[in-house]
């Protein structure tokens, strides 16, 4: 119970800060607008900021808190290549990607410039990666650092896993393997509910009907749910391929997600065809195809594609997670899921050597920087085109 | 006495595009106690931006940049917080444009009325409930005693403004701001509130910024009317004097436009074939039927203007002749030939004969093409032209519509004004060389001096090319302007339907009778004499002429 | 209260209804299995006694239309089935041990996961509405910047990720919670919870992100309606105008979004019980997927969707219950 009773006192104290600090703050500045008409809400929150502050700098100089100095240090990393990287933007290139750079937040440049990156390595991984994927390097289980003292070796610097592979090049061919499954399911998956979708919205009737209630029913399962029930059956499928089983996988998330995506384009393509251009449009006489190539699918690109980024990092992170669980992507194909799951019992180590429990986070958080730097850039699209409309 | 609200210099500026804008450029305005001050001008020109800086309250995205704002000998911007919120409601209180979008939909109107007394401690909740329904009463609003235990949803339009009116008089305040508060209205709801209000507001000898872009309006409201255009002041001036002899050509212009109206034509030909028939049209949509034995007809080279308020099916009738919404019985007939009833039996050439105008641009143009790529489709579409060809008559067809090939034929709709938007929905009708435009509530959106370089566009277009149109609008200020037929709709039937002269002398049906009388003039008198002939009763012992 | 009354009834029949043709897709999806069902499940070394025995137990000889009655009417009889995994099939003699029903494996796990649900929502919900309040409230400070990139963060990074995180930090580095939840009946309350922690934590920083934006987008909605600035032009106080203004409307799209995340739990629970060895359904249901047990596979994606279908119908009748417009007909 004294745990509640510290957390009591801290608030307490905060809050007298918080007061203490506001009335100061008006007394010093005579009463300027900006504090006289503080509430205390914010002035608490202020106080609480100062407060978390004053903490991290404590955390910093504790020696034993070597995760939180690297956390620290990689988040500052990331801010300056993002500042750098949107620096770049604005001075080199055509005028309207600068123009685009100038407006452009530095979480969104961030997402943009780990795109870019991630795509890089996806596209060259056999250049990159020092090893084949598959590849047994004989000594398993060296730990990462490269620190032969500490039973690391120079030649591998993230070591190698339990069966001897090298895990840094394992991380790269990952960004191919996992990375361009999830592209190339979210594609069918746009490909199958867009266009059913639209189709939806420009025909209506029963098509529409039909369409829309199967997409009901299939929505009302949860979707890794239901993933994981075909899987099995995919597996009895396949038995034994492993290649197949992969690609059963990639169908099943695309047809599973394609339900979202045959929600959206369709709502997208309401708004759409109620419009009077496409009436005017439909009164001239036109076709299908004109409706649908030339008036609708122009005007629904903006959402479709901010949808389109936000379905990638969902399918992405299911992916992760089948593999993770160990029915996703099948081995000797690398991917980061998998290698969450066989690396996770290093994680214990991380009291005697911290670098040693990297080995599982690292493919975690490629997973995680490209989903965060998607949605960065997904979020500033988003905002970009509701500023617009008002 | 020092003036009630006194705005010097006031600078305001709005943030689009992470940079600011000025919206209001340095504008004084004074208001003496029991004035009513109108405020005009188009959309764009600040009116409501000012009104609320009047009660020292700016909206999010918008900022004060310099001058100052004093109410009563109280420097509204420098006030604190706490000190401008005991004002608020009190002393100034404002009534919005939208009655049911600025009720609370979770609560009773009374509950809502009696928020500002209790929170100012100017009455109890018992008190200020009789004074609600002393004030309903006073406002004209049936069931006075019932309709303030209603919710929002569960009252109309127009007594939910009434309410909104009477809220805001709860604590008898000194100042109001009623911002365009019947602009949303039909044009018969809103002279019962223009009395309501004007009435109450002489009664209690309460002071009024009327802000409103309707001058006729303004003109039955305001002592003094102050003359907005984009930020800037124009001109104030007393009422009166205002609408006698206006003084900028902006103002002259805005007066003008009220005056435009084109000469009639002869009346077609005993025996004529008309060009459109509407025989007899029954339409539904589901189970709800929305037109009832609807006919009339259009004659080659004429207008008719089909006139009605919100609901009354005049949109529905256009929907049947395009065939977007085949009638459940009756038929159109083009030319003398019955038109199938559905827009995909007919044929390209039936399809071309009958283009369509909609009121709004923003919609009626797709985001993505350029203007000469929307102007172009039809000539193409139609007439199979391509290449120079194509080139060449688009370039007629917006020299047509007085704008210029070169400086716009590859701008997007973004680019363009709102006028420059209709131009370019009109051209895109014309490129399929029509015989029948339907106009719907085209001039609607737009401000008044655009409207009228539109509504003279239309008619130089007719003369030119002997087009027939069906106007449809609630405005009667445009039907006076270019009708030569009127056909009045009311609830899916036609009421009355004839030429215009004869719609506009008298013996109307009750209905046209009581449209055509509730559409303000600008005579400053027109208010008091229409409540006499309608013979409402005067509100009690204040109400004696204006101040 | 006639119409609302119809209108709930509506909803629920057709959340019924919902239920009745997913569990046909459920039933259906399992009988897409290629060749001899019960050959495929048993492997080819079986002996053709095994597989006749397991033919008759599941019924296969019959059409399928009636199979599907029967589990359907089984299953709402809490009678899910025997395990494969559990039932010794190679020597079946047509009794069935009381152990291997699915319905006695899956009972005390369910309740497990129930418990860790109840705890996340326990935290996550006042955490997120009370934050994503906040958010709303001070749009465009540094709090709601640093709040929408940290919750933006916490979305994108797969559960495992931040679970290994709270692992490493709070279970190994600093060994203040157990990093296996080995939850076994007759424990206490306290001690249960302890081994709850984390994976509870997992999941709350995980749901608390979602729906804090989605809390915050809501408010953010309803504090632009113009009836909200009315209520600030009429010189009400902030506290007034969020509690008798905001509030009363915000209630339908805050209980919206509780309920969409509570059915995101649904899914959530099945990783973060992996990665904590967490005794739950999730865990015996992604078991069962590797066992290819299908029969318990099936009770458990019944079991997900029912609760993922019911959390969604009840959002829909409280929004609709919460809707003025519906309360109180003209």
């Amino acid at each position: 119970m004294s745990g509640w009773l510290w957390t009591l006192l801290a608030l307490a104290g905060l809050a007298a800060l918080a007061f203490a600090g506001r009335a100061g703050a008006r007394l010093a500045t005579g009463g300027a607008p900006r504090f006289r008409d503080m509430g205390f809400g914010e002035a608490f929150g202020w106080a609480l900021a100062g407060a978390a502050v004053a903490g991290g700098v404590w955390l910093w100089l504790l020696p034993g808190a070597v995760y939180f100095r690297w956390a620290v240090t990689g988040f500052a990393l990331c801010a300056v290549a993002a500042f750098l990287f949107r620096i770049l933007g604005r001075h080199v290139g055509p005028e309207p990607t600068k123009r685009l750079f100038r407006q452009m937040p530095l979480t969104a440049a961030f997402g943009i410039l780990a795109i870019l990156v991630y795509a890089i390595v996806a596209i060259f991984a056999g250049w990159i990666a020092p090893h084949g994927q598959e590849a047994v390097l004989g000594a398993a289980n060296i730990v990462p650092g490269g620190d032969p003292a500490m039973g690391g070796n120079p030649d591998f610097p993230l070591g190698t896993d339990r069966i001897g592979r090298d895990i840094l090049s394992r991380l790269i061919y990952g960004a191919q393997n996992t990375v361009g499954l999830a592209f190339a399911t979210t594609l069918l998956a746009f490909v199958l509910g867009g266009s059913l979708g639209l189709l939806a919205a420009v025909v209506g009737g029963w098509l529409d009907q039909v369409l829309s209630r199967g997409v009901d029913v299939l929505m009302a399962i949860p979707s890794l749910i239901f993933a994981l029930l075909l899987l099995t059956i995919a597996s009895v499928w396949a038995e034994g391929a492993r290649g197949l089983l992969t690609f059963y996988m990639v169908l099943i998330i695309a047809v599973i997600d394609s339900t979202r995506v045959f929600r959206l384009a369709r709502a997208v393509g309401i708004g759409i065809v109620v419009m009077d251009y496409v009436e005017a449009a439909k009164l001239r006489g036109e076709g299908m195809g004109h409706l649908v190539f030339r008036e609708i699918l122009p005007n629904a690109t903006a959402p479709l594609l901010a949808e389109f980024g936000l379905r990638f990092c969902f399918v992405f992170l299911t992916i992760a997670s089948l593999s993770f669980l160990g029915v996703g992507i099948q081995p000797p194909l690398a991917d980061w899921g998998t290698m969450v799951r066989d690396l996770a019992q290093f994680i214990n180590f991380a009291a005697f050597a911290p670098m040693v429990a990297l080995a599982p986070l690292l493919p975690a958080l490629a997973i995680a920087i490209l989903t965060v730097g998607v949605n960065f850039v997904v979020d500033w699209m988003l905002h970009r085109s509701s500023g617009l409309k008002s | 006495m020092s003036p009630l609200l006194e705005i010097r210099d006031l600078r305001i500026e709005g943030r689009s595009d992470e940079e600011w804008h000025p919206i209001i450029n340095g504008v004084d305005l004074t208001l003496g106690r029991g004035e009513v001050l109108g405020l005009i001008g188009e959309s764009g020109a600040g009116k409501s931006t000012l009104g609320l800086a009047a009660m020292g309250y700016v909206r999010d995205g918008v900022r004060v940049s310099g001058g100052s704002v004093v109410f009563d000998g109280i420097d509204l911007l420098n006030a604190s917080a706490e000190e401008k919120r005991s004002l608020l409601g009190r002393r100034i209180a404002y009534v919005a444009q939208s009655a049911a979008a600025s009720f609370n939909p979770a609560h009773k109107l009374i509950d809502q009325h009696v928020e500002a007394p209790l929170r100012h401690g100017v009455a109890e909740r018992g008190e200020s409930v009789e004074d609600a329904i002393e004030l309903y009463r006073k406002l004209r609003l049936p069931n006075p005693d019932e309709i303030g235990f209603r919710y929002p949803h569960q009252v109309s339009g127009g007594q939910l403004q009434r309410a909104m009116t009477a809220m805001a008089m709860s604590c008898r305040p000194d100042l109001i701001i009623f911002d365009e508060p019947t602009t949303a209205l039909d044009v018969t709801t809103q002279i019962e509130v223009l009395a309501a209000i004007r009435d109450i507001v002489q009664q209690f000898g309460t002071s009024a910024i009327y802000i409103t872009h309707d001058l006729a309006v303004v003109a039955q409201m305001a002592d003094r009317i102050k003359v907005l255009l984009r930020g800037d002041e124009v001109e104030t001036a007393p009422t009166r004097e205002m609408l006698e002899a206006p003084k900028e050509d902006y103002t002259k212009s805005l007066w003008a436009v009220r005056g435009y109206k084109r000469p009639e034509k002869p009346a077609p030909a005993a025996g004529a074939v008309p060009i459109l028939s509407v025989e007899n049209v029954t339409a539904a949509y589901g189970t709800a039927t929305v037109l009832e034995h609807v006919s009339f007809d259009i004659h080659a080279g004429r207008t008719v203007a089909v006139v009605g308020e919100s609901g009354s099916g005049k949109s529905t009738t256009a929907r049947v002749i395009t065939g977007l919404l085949p009638p459940r019985a009756g038929q159109v007939r083009f030319d003398g030939e019955t038109l199938p009833p559905g827009y995909r039996q007919r044929s390209k050439d039936q399809l071309r004969q009958v283009q369509m105008i909609y009121q709004m641009a923003d919609t009626a143009l797709n985001p993505r093409q350029t203007v000469a790529q929307i102007i172009g489709r039809p000539v193409r579409f139609y007439r199979g032209l391509k290449g120079r060809r194509l080139r060449a008559r688009v370039d007629e067809l917006m020299s047509q519509i007085e704008l210029d090939p070169a400086t716009f034929r590859d701008r997007l709709p973004g680019e363009l004004s709102g006028g420059q938007k209709q131009r370019v929905g009109i051209a895109r009708a014309l490129a399929a060389e029509p015989k029948l435009i339907i106009c719907d509530e085209v001039t609607s959106a737009l401000d008044q001096l655009v409207a009228e370089g539109i509504l003279k566009l239309l008619a130089r277009l007719q003369d030119e090319l002997g087009l027939s149109y069906m106007f449809i609008t609630h405005d009667l200020a445009t039907v006076k302007a270019i009708a030569d037929e009127v056909v009045v709709m009311k609830e899916g039937k036609v009421v009355e339907h004839g030429p215009k002269t004869e719609m506009f002398t008298p013996p109307h049906h009750p209905y046209t009778d009581l449209l055509l009388s509730s559409v303000p003039e600008m005579d400053p008198d027109w208010l008091d004499k229409l409540l006499a002939e309608r013979g409402v009763e005067d509100l009690g012992e204040a109400a004696t002429g204006k101040m | 209260m006639g119409s609302l009354l119809r209108i709930i009834l509506q909803r629920l029949a057709l959340g019924l209804l919902t239920l009745l043709i997913v569990s046909a897709v459920i039933f259906g999806a399992v009988n897409l299995l290629p060749g001899d069902f019960a050959q495929a499940v048993l492997g080819q070394s079986a002996t053709p006694e095994a597989v006749a025995a397991i033919r008759t137990q599941l019924g296969l000889d019959q059409p399928l239309l009636l199979r599907y009655a029967d589990w359907l009417w089984d299953a709402a009889r809490g009678d899910l089935g025997v395990s494969f995994a559990q039932a010794n099939f190679a020597s079946f003699t047509g009794r069935v041990d009381p152990s291997a029903t699915v319905a006695a494996q899956i009972a005390p796990r369910f309740a497990n996961t129930m418990f860790l649900a109840g705890v996340t929502a326990v935290f996550a919900v006042p955490l997120a509405v009370g934050l994503g309040i906040l958010a709303a409230l001070w749009r465009d400070t540094p709090f709601d910047k640093g709040a929408n990139i940290a919750t933006l963060s916490s979305i994108s990074s797969p559960e495992f990720f931040v679970a290994y995180i709270l692992i490493l930090l709070l279970a190994v580095v600093n060994p203040v919670f157990p990093s296996l939840s080995s939850i076994f009946p007759g424990m206490s309350f306290g001690e249960r919870l302890e081994k709850t922690v984390l994976p509870a934590l997992t999941l709350t920083l995980v749901v608390t992100a979602h729906m804090m934006r989605m809390t915050r987008a809501a408010i953010l909605n309803l504090m632009a309606q113009p009836y909200i600035e009315m209520a600030r032009l009429k010189g009400m106080r902030p506290l007034h105008v969020i509690l008798r203004h905001a509030l009363p409307n915000a209630l339908a799209p805050i209980v919206n979004v509780v309920a969409l995340n509570l059915a995101y739990l649904v899914t959530g629970v099945v990783v973060v019980e992996v990665v904590f060895v967490y005794p739950g359904i999730g865990q015996l249901f992604v078991d069962s997927v590797k066992l290819r047990d299908i029969p318990v596979v099936q009770a458990c994606c019944l079991i997900f969707a029912a609760a993922y279908i019911l959390l969604n119908l009840t959002a829909d009748i409280l929004s609709i219950v919460s809707n003025p417009r519906l309360r109180h007909p003209k």
